[in-house]
Formats: structure tokens, C-alpha cells, sequence
């Protein structure tokens, strides 16, 4: 049943082919026996899972259930889980137990579905290969040598492994994207305030962006549409109605326009990748759609804007974190300085605390507009290139990521070489615009992700054309060798 | 030499609202430790702001009461530093785009003469939460039930030129957000604070002195003294050849001075930046028309009134407005001593010499308010009532006055049971004359013989005997026909 | 651009953060890399656009009623705390 999408487990369910609590103890034991290879997971909440699968089957059994009713998900351990450790990766939260519950995580439970567990991540969500987790790297399920991607690179791994049927994830710069890209599968970063931030450990709160990493297209529109929604407690939370995007999944693609990013197709951009992606818009043309060409020049600013926005952001947002309300205090501190300064030296990893000293940097005096100021009107040439796009085209589209997952280590000692992973999937979180990563291929044996991206709140379209190519591929639907039978071990 | 003193205030008052800025906690003062710090105002990780509607409204109605300008989009940002009475590590306020702007405040001198103070900006932002020392030997205790309550600061231009001046606009700042009912006042609570940026510079001198930000003044005792001692102080300095630091000063109340805070020694680097969390707040002519429609009567407009209507004058008419519930005692006691009718000018300014005179005095001297006044506008009426309708004198009300205030009675209970009424009739007091001009032969001569000033003694004498009941004004006349023979 | 020890001691502490002897050159060499990265933003022009503190241009804050919600919850709360006594949080003595 580890094989099955969303779609095909809630259609057995109600067929009675097993119960929730059946596929709940499968996954659960495919969890404990990837854990030593994969390392996906941060905690796993068997019991809860368990009860949290009789109140399914309950509510099936009396014709209660909605869609999602009974369907595992993992959630990535960014996202407050009320009672349950909430470690954001990091040694700073180890001990942290979260006393409520993130909305997307409500919602979803509100949904019926079953948390398996909270999935490995960057420490919080700072990093492109997961290696920066407190908990150590997450493996790349199609070769243990490489890494997943991240920042939610357990959720993208979980996924491709099938030890979780779905995940949810967050996307600051790519991280939704760019793991899924590295390990062949489907996520969606939504439009920035389609979901609610509440309860979602800020990284860069003007980036942020809640979504969902899937087997398919058609599985991420039924959990994105449940976790989507106005908030009252996000004021950046937008009140416009969610559309189903399920029932939008098979429209046609007839005089679809694709914009191909002329500077993403730069030398940059490995060769062999650069053919899977050509060969997938040769797979829309064939659907009716028409490429063209466009130019968004101020997007090859994107990083720089990028590495001042979000560690600036992030500075501020966990300066929260002192050792005196909860998480991580040193032992012995001298006086207060002393708990400071101590408290987040030996809490915080290497990685966040470069990104904490780079945002301090840019926003202290005398830096602050020519590093911040500056960064926040190229980050307006680049939504109004974006804005310009859309103009010409419903839909942009071209490489998730430069290349295909590398070796663990291979990057880990030069934070620019491992900030420019994130080089293509950048620009819509600066724009806020929704994006996607859908598998279209292999090259060397490893999969290759095409992004999609679409104007503000057009969810429904990059869903839609997503799935018009998976009817027609089967990309999405690989497993890794290892990972294939039901019985890992 | 000559020196200048210049000086700046900053007023944070704290909003009354029910809930705080950004949560939905309540603000109540005095509650257990840490009972009132939701996950919103401890920094939980995941929260996140959501602006209290109620916040912006007062202080809109503020920005409007100083004729300032009301900013159609405002801005909340992010002041970054760490202190443990500030969960976040960063302080949500306001810093280029403020919602209040350039606004003003006229104050009285003693000279009588009117000034006016130049209101730079008035900005919405959270209080922190208190730190606690005692008991604990080495360590702090931390308690966030203040963290998240809405301030206003109040930031006036550099305009005031002594202690004086200073107290005189902090004291109409502090009426006027009572007036609007946006702040309770309460300094002791520390709901009304004010830091002073003090400085001096030579008479003369077009370029401001080095200043000093003294904080933790919380009366207007202190301010006064505060301000004093530092400018003693700067000129100290600055005639013995020394600079005058910029730095933020402690005023020590048990001291009486102020001394350099260490925690504040190393220059700050505050990092403001737009806060990612809250959207530009938006306020657009029909919400501003809205507020100004809600506005009371405003202390200034007040007294203008009090003194065209009622005849007062100018010192009358700011004492009587000082506060909207004194005023509202005063506006009472005139109406119900008119019988409920417009009182008239001698009405008003009796009803007015006695709100700002003996009933101020007795409110002052236990330390209560108005409200809390042990004789009401009703009481205090029929009290001026019986010297209006000649039952008593005004010297013998004063008696009763203390009367009523001691025992809590009625003025016609205690004129009657001490028997104060006033003698009105002739042949008692005529009767009253001849015995005192018969036992004091010797004066009655004098007097006849043009020692006028004799008058006194016999008013005296005559007072004396009737008990001091006898109608001043009937004695008067008929005693002088008397001693003329 | 380069930045010298003493600037990622004087950023370090601005953030609080402790650095061992070992760390010093490597966030110095990492710092100063990023430092040129972003430099990049100097070439773009940018003369009279306005800056972009929010991905939703055009929204406005919306306001909550001045309604209390909340109940007493510092136990629960206080749970996660390293170090609390009668209800306060503790920490080394605050000198002002």
C-alpha cells in the first residue's frame, strides 16, 4: 500500500481493502526501519498516530470522513504539533514541546488526517542539503551518498522513500522545491499568505510560504486546499476564498502560454538537465500549449537580494531565542551577557548563526541602505519583472535546480557555492508568486525537477498543468530501488 | 556666565485598552506573575502580531487633540536589542512612519503668559514586561504581564526652557489623555511615564548643548527635581572646563539625583527594520472624521467656555478644568445652586471660588480625587444655597463646610442642630448693638469724636455676641445708624 | 571586502552570540565572501524605486477587536522554561 497516492488510499479505504490503522502500522514500520539509511525523521508519534487512526475509522465507518479522512502525512518539524517536540532542527529547541498546535497542523487534523511524525529539516530552514540539521543529514533515498536537498529535505525524502505518503513543508527560497527537485517528487510553495504562517517557525517572515511535498500533482491540491485558508492570527494571511483545486486538475491546455526564463537556460545550468527540461516542454507543446520566450532581467540579482532579505529577517526573528523562556540554556551562565551569548553560541548551528551575523550586519548603522534598503528595491524590480511576465504569459517555466543532488559534504564549506542551489527557485518567494517542482526525468540516475511558476493565487493553474504532465509521464510515480518493497528490512 | 536650559520630553502612556496591542491578553494592573503573558507576549516560536483595533483609534483621537497630523499610512518596525523584560528581542513600534505628526500643545507660564510646545510625533508601540530584584540574591526575576501594552510615545520638540515649563506641559499632556479617556493617568502604576532630554547651552547660542536622557521619572515631584539637578549638574560640568556626555541618566528619587545607567553604557545599535509581520495600517479620511466625531470637550475648549459663560477668570477656569470630572463637579454644583437653571455670574463664581477653594484644599490635604470627594456636587449646592439665601454667612459655611466633611451630614442638619442659622431679625440685633455700645462707653466715645476705625471693633463685638450669626450686611447698616446717634 | 576581527566580534556581540577562537576566521572568510556576494545589488539601478518590505503590495494591516481571550495559562506554559520561581522567570541578576 506504500506505493498508493492519496487518492488511490482513500479510494481503498472506503473500499475496506485495509484500514486506517493498517496502512498507519505499515508506514509507521517502513518509518523505524528507513530511519538508520534515511534519517528523515525527528520524531515519530506512533501512539497519537494510532489514535488519531481509530477516530478515522470511526468517522468512516458512521460517513463522516471528508476527503482526507485517514490519510498519513508527516509534518515537516518546523510547524508547532500542540504536545510533541518541535526541534525546527536545531539544538536550541531539543527540548521544546510545543503547547499548541501551528493552524496548518489544526487544519489538517481538523481534516481527519494522521500525523506519522515530524520530518528533518535545516536547522531552522537554513540550508539546501539538510546537513545543517542538529540531527544530522537526511540521506537522498535513490543514492544514501547524496543529499535530499532541503531545507525540508525529510519531508522530500520521506515522500520519494514512500515512508510517508505526504508531507508538509515550507518554503523560504526553495526549500519546498528544491528537495522535491533532488528527490523526484511533486511540492508546491503557494502564494506568500494563502497559508497561515501561525505556528510556522519564522525563518524570514516576508518569505515564508507553508506547502506541500507529494507523490503527484493530484494529491497536492487535495492537502493544499486543506491547508490553505484565511487566518485571523497571520495579519499577512490573505482573505480570499481557497478554490477547489481538484476540480481544476483536468482542465485543458489548449493556448497555454509557457514563458521559459531566458536566464535561467545560462551557463550555469547543467547540460544534461537543461535537455530534460527542453524535452518536457516538448510534452506541453504536444498538449497545445506555446512557448515563449522571456526576459526577467533583474532576476539574476535574486541571490544577493536574497542574502540580505532573509538573514536580515532572521536575525531579528530568533533573537527570541535567550535561554530564558524556553529551549536551549547554557549551564553556569556568569551574569547575563554571559546566558546570551552562550546560551545561543552553543544552541544554534553553524550555518544560522552565520545567517544571524549576516542580518545583523546588514542592518546595523551605516549598512543598512546600502545592504537593506537596497535590497528591498531590487526585490521590487524583481516582482515587477515577474508582474511584466504574467503579462505576457500564464505560466513561467524552466529548472527547479542547477543540477542533481551532490554528494553530502561536497558543498558544506562554501556557503556561496551552497546559496546558489537555491539560484532558480529564489524569485518567487521575493515576488511572493507560487511555484512548483514536478519530477521530468533522470540524468546519472537521478531525478530532475521542472518548476512552474504562475502570477499570485493561481494555485489552481500550476496544479492543473502539473497534472496534464503527470497524465502523461510517469515520472512522478519512480521509487527508488531501495525503497520499493512493502517490508524494508 | 549664562546658561540655557533646553529641554525635550518623551511620554509613553499607556493605552486603556482591555486587551493588549498585539494579543488578545488582558492588561489589567496588580495580577499574579506571569498570569496576563499569553504565547503571543511570551515569543513562543510561531506567533505572530495581530494589531488591536481599539490601540489606533486612541491614538488617532490624541494626534487629533494636538492638532497633528494624522499619517495615512503608518508603519510598525522592529527596534532590535535584548533585555529580558523584552521576550522577542526586538520591540514592535513605530520609527519612520509614525501615525501621529506634528502636532502642538499650549501651556501657561506663571507669568500668565502662553507658550507652545511643538508635539514631534506621537507613535503606537508595546510596552515590556518588568524585571524584579529583590528577594532573589543573585538573579532577576521576570514578569511579562506588561509585555504588549499599548503605549503611545509622546515626543515633544526641544521647546522647553526650565523644569517649570516642563512640568507644565507634562501636567496638560496628562490631562488631556485622561480628557480623551485613552490613559488612566496612574504614574505610580507607571501607566503615565516620561523620560526628559535635558540640556544647556549658553544664553544666546543657536546650537543645542550635549544632552542627557534622564529616565524613570514617574511624578511630577520628580520631573521637576530631576530636571533641576541635571542642569545643576551639566553647568557644573561644563564651568569646570568638562564635556557633558551624551548618555541615558537614572534619576535616583531617594537621592535626589540622577547617575549614569551601566545597562544602557555601550552605544546602541537598534536595527530598525519594517516589521514582516504587520502590514502598513491604513487610515483614510472617514475613519479620521469618525474619531473627531467621538472627540470630547477638550480641556482648552473647557475653560474658554467656563470663562465666557460663567465669567471666570482665565486661573479660575484652568483650575476648574484641570480635570474633565472636576469640571463636570463644577458644572454641577452651579446648576444645582441655580436650581437648575443657568447659574448666574455671582452664582458661578461663588460655586467657583469654593470648587477651587475649600473643597480643592480638602481633596488635596487627604489626598483623593474628586471622585472620591466626601461631599458631593448636590451637598456642596444646598451648602452655597443657604449663603445665598442668607441662612448663613460665608464664614460660618466654611465651619459648616468642615461640618459636612468630617460628619457627613447635610448643611441644614448641621446649621440646624449647631444652631448657625443667621440672625436676620432687626429688633435682635438692634437689641444686640445697644448692648455692646452700652458696655463700651469709652469706644462710642472715641468713635463719635471720628475715630472711624473704631467700625471694626464694634462689627467685631456685635459678631461676637450673636454667636457670629448675625446677617453681616443687616448689621452693617443698621449699626451704623446706631452709632451715629 | 574583507571584515577584519574586531568587526565579527562587534557583530557577534550585537547578536549575542558567543564565538570560540576556532570559529572567528572561518566566519570572518565566510562573512566577508557574502559580503561580496550582495555587493552584486551595487550594479542594479535603482533611482526612484520604491523598496519592497512585503511580497503583497496594496494590503493593509487589519485591525482585531479590543476583545480579551485569554485565560491564565503560565503553568502550562511555564513548562518549557529552564529556570522559574514563584511564577517568575529567573536570570542572572539585571544591573541598571
Amino acid at each position: 500500500m506504500h506505493t498508493l497516492t492519496l487518492s488511490e488510499l482513500a479510494k481503498k479505504l472506503r473500499a475496506k481493502e485495509f484500514s486506517v490503522t493498517e496502512l498507519t502500522k505499515s508506514l509507521l514500520a517502513r518509518i523505524e526501519e528507513s530511519q538508520p539509511t534515511l534519517n528523515a525523521f525527528v520524531t515519530v508519534t506512533a501512539e497519537s498516530a494510532l489514535a488519531q487512526a481509530k477516530v478515522a475509522e470511526a468517522s468512516l465507518a458512521s460517513g463522516n470522513a471528508g476527503p482526507l479522512t485517514g490519510l498519513p502525512l508527516a509534518h515537516k518539524d518546523i510547524f508547532c504539533t500542540k504536545g510533541i517536540k518541535t526541534s525546527c532542527g536545531s539544538k536550541m529547541l531539543d527540548n521544546f514541546v510545543s503547547p499548541y498546535d501551528a493552524t496548518v497542523v489544526e487544519k489538517l487534523n481538523a481534516a481527519g488526517m494522521v500525523t506519522l511524525g515530524k520530518t528533518n529539516m535545516d536547522e531552522f530552514a537554513m540550508g539546501s542539503s539538510n546537513e545543517t540539521s542538529y540531527y544530522g543529514p537526511v540521506k537522498n533515498p535513490w543514492d544514501v551518498k547524496l543529499v535530499p536537498g532541503g531545507s525540508s529535505g525529510g519531508s522530500a525524502a520521506a515522500v520519494a522513500a514512500r515512508i510517508a505518503p505526504v508531507a508538509t513543508a515550507t518554503d523560504t527560497g526553495g526549500s519546498i522545491r528544491q528537495p522535491a527537485s533532488l528527490c523526484g517528487v511533486t511540492g508546491i510553495k503557494p502564494t506568500y499568505g494563502r497559508v497561515s504562517r501561525y505556528g510556522m517557525i519564522a525563518f524570514a517572515s516576508s518569505l515564508d510560504q507553508g506547502g506541500v511535498i507529494a507523490q503527484s500533482a493530484e494529491d497536492a491540491a487535495m492537502v493544499l486546499g486543506a491547508m490553505s485558508g484565511f487566518d485571523t492570527r497571520d495579519s499577512t494571511s490573505v482573505d480570499t476564498p481557497v478554490p477547489n483545486y481538484v476540480e481544476s486538475l483536468d482542465a485543458p491546455l489548449t493556448g497555454l502560454r509557457i514563458g521559459l526564463i531566458k536566464e535561467f537556460f545560462d551557463k550555469g545550468l547543467d547540460a544534461s538537465v537543461e535537455k530534460l527540461i527542453r524535452e518536457a516542454l516538448k510534452v506541453y507543446e504536444k498538449l497545445g500549449a506555446k512557448l515563449v520566450e522571456v526576459k526577467l532581467p533583474a532576476l539574476p540579482l535574486s541571490v544577493p537580494t536574497y542574502y540580505v532579505v532573509a538573514p536580515a529577517e532572521c536575525s531579528s526573528n530568533l533573537a527570541r531565542f535567550d535561554g530564558v523562556r524556553y529551549g536551549y540554556r547554557a549551564k553556569d551562565p556568569r551574569d547575563l551577557m554571559d546566558l546570551y551569548k552562550r546560551s545561543r553560541g552553543e544552541g544554534f548551528g553553524a550555518e544560522v548563526k552565520r545567517r544571524i551575523m549576516t542580518g545583523t550586519y546588514v542592518l546595523s548603522a551605516g549598512y543598512y541602505d546600502a545592504y537593506y534598503l537596497k535590497a528591498q528595491r531590487v526585490r521590487q524590480l524583481i516582482n515587477q519583472d515577474f508582474k511584466r511576465a504574467f503579462g505576457e504569459v500564464d505560466v513561467l517555466m524552466g529548472p527547479t535546480a542547477p543540477d542533481v543532488a551532490f554528494g553530502i559534504g561536497a558543498k558544506a564549506s562554501d556557503p556561496i557555492q551552497m546559496y546558489l542551489n537555491d539560484i532558480y527557485t529564489i524569485g518567487a518567494n521575493l515576488a511572493g508568486v507560487p511555484a512548483m517542482s514536478i519530477p521530468c526525468g533522470f540524468s546519472r540516475e537521478l531525478p530532475v525537477g521542472l518548476q512552474i511558476a504562475g502570477p499570485h493565487f493561481a494555485e489552481a493553474k500550476l496544479l492543473n498543468v502539473a497534472h496534464a504532465y503527470q497524465k502523461e509521464t510517469d515520472w512522478h510515480r519512480q521509487i527508488p530501488a531501495a525503497f520499493k518493497r512493502e517490508k524494508l528490512s | 556666565m549664562t546658561w540655557e536650559t533646553v529641554i525635550g520630553l518623551e511620554i509613553h502612556a499607556q493605552l486603556s485598552t482591555k486587551s493588549k496591542i498585539f494579543s488578545g491578553s488582558p492588561t489589567a494592573y496588580g495580577s499574579s506573575p506571569n498570569s496576563q503573558a499569553n504565547l503571543v507576549d511570551l515569543a513562543y516560536p510561531g506567533v505572530l502580531p495581530v494589531l488591536n483595533g481599539e490601540a489606533v483609534r486612541m491614538a488617532v483621537k490624541f494626534g487629533l487633540a494636538v492638532d497633528a497630523t494624522i499619517a495615512p499610512r503608518s508603519v510598525f518596525a522592529r527596534k532590535n536589542y535584548f533585555y529580558p523584560d523584552l521576550p522577542k528581542g526586538y520591540q514592535i513600534s513605530q520609527y519612520e512612519l509614525p501615525v501621529v505628526a506634528r502636532g502642538h500643545m499650549d501651556i501657561v507660564l506663571d507669568d500668565g503668559t502662553k507658550k507652545r510646545v511643538g508635539i514631534t510625533r506621537a507613535h503606537l508601540e508595546e510596552d515590556a514586561g518588568k524585571s524584579l530584584h529583590e528577594g532573589l540574591p543573585r538573579q532577576s526575576g521576570i514578569d511579562l504581564n506588561r509585555a504588549g501594552t499599548p503605549l503611545i510615545e509622546i515626543v515633544s520638540e526641544p521647546d522647553m526652557r526650565s523644569a517649570k515649563e516642563a512640568v507644565a506641559y507634562l501636567k496638560k499632556v496628562h490631562t488631556l489623555v485622561r480628557y480623551l479617556e485613552i490613559c488612566d493617568g496612574n504614574m505610580q502604576e507607571g501607566s503615565f511615564r516620561c523620560d526628559a532630554n535635558v540640556s544647556v547651552r549658553k544664553v544666546g547660542a543657536e546650537k543645542f548643548g550635549t544632552r542627557a536622557e534622564i529616565k524613570n521619572i514617574n511624578s511630577f515631584r520628580f520631573v521637576e527635581k530631576a530636571i533641576n539637578y541635571e542642569v545643576a549638574r551639566q553647568i557644573d560640568v561644563l564651568e569646570s572646563g568638562g564635556k557633558v556626555v551624551q548618555e541615558t541618566r537614572l534619576y535616583d528619587p531617594d537621592k535626589g539625583e540622577t547617575r549614569s545607567m551601566r545597562s544602557k553604557e555601550e552605544a546602541n545599535d537598534y536595527r530598525y527594520f519594517p516589521d514582516p509581520d504587520l502590514l502598513p495600517v491604513e487610515i483614510d479620511a472617514a475613519y479620521v472624521a469618525n474619531v473627531k466625531a467621538t472627540l470630547p470637550e477638550l480641556p482648552d475648549q473647557k475653560a474658554a467656555r467656563f470663562a465666557a459663560q460663567f465669567g471666570l477668570s482665565e486661573y479660575d477656569a484652568g483650575v476648574l478644568t484641570s480635570s474633565k470630572e472636576l469640571a463636570a463637579y463644577y458644572e454641577e454644583v452651579a446648576k444645582l445652586l441655580a436650581g437648575g437653571r443657568e447659574p448666574s455670574k455671582e452664582q458661578a463664581k461663588l460655586a467657583a471660588n469654593w470648587v477651587a477653594g475649600s473643597l480643592a484644599a480638602a481633596l488635596n490635604e487627604h489626598n483623593l480625587e474628586i471622585g472620591e470627594s466626601r461631599i458631593g456636587a448636590a451637598g456642596l449646592a444646598a451648602l452655597l444655597g443657604r449663603i445665598t439665601d442668607n441662612t448663613i454667612s460665608g464664614k460660618i459655611a466654611k465651619d459648616v463646610f468642615e461640618a459636612m466633611w468630617a460628619e457627613g451630614k447635610h448643611a441644614d442638619a448641621i446649621i440646624e442642630s449647631k444652631g448657625l442659622k443667621q440672625i436676620t431679625d432687626t429688633g435682635a440685633i438692634e437689641k444686640a448693638i445697644d448692648d455692646v455700645m452700652a458696655n463700651n462707653p469709652g469706644q462710642l466715645a472715641d468713635y463719635r469724636s471720628g475715630k472711624d476705625k473704631l467700625f471694626g471693633f464694634f462689627v467685631g463685638q456685635v459678631m461676637k455676641a450673636t454667636g457670629g450669626k448675625a446677617n453681616p450686611a443687616q448689621l452693617n447698616e443698621l449699626l451704623k445708624k446706631k452709632l451715629a446717634g | 571586502m574583507s571584515l577584519n576581527r574586531d568587526q565579527i566580534n562587534s557583530i557577534a556581540h550585537l547578536a549575542r552570540l558567543s564565538l570560540t577562537e576556532a570559529e572567528i576566521p572561518v566566519y570572518q572568510d565566510s562573512l566577508s565572501k557574502i559580503v561580496d556576494l550582495v555587493g552584486e545589488l551595487d550594479a542594479a539601478q535603482t533611482a526612484g524605486i520604491e523598496p519592497m518590505a512585503h511580497p503583497l503590495p496594496g494590503l493593509a494591516q487589519r485591525m482585531r477587536p479590543d476583545v480579551v481571550t485569554e485565560t491564565d495559562q503560565h503553568e502550562n506554559y511555564q513548562r518549557n522554561a529552564p529556570q522559574v520561581e514563584a511564577a517568575l522567570y529567573l536570570v542572572p541578576k539585571v544591573i541598571e
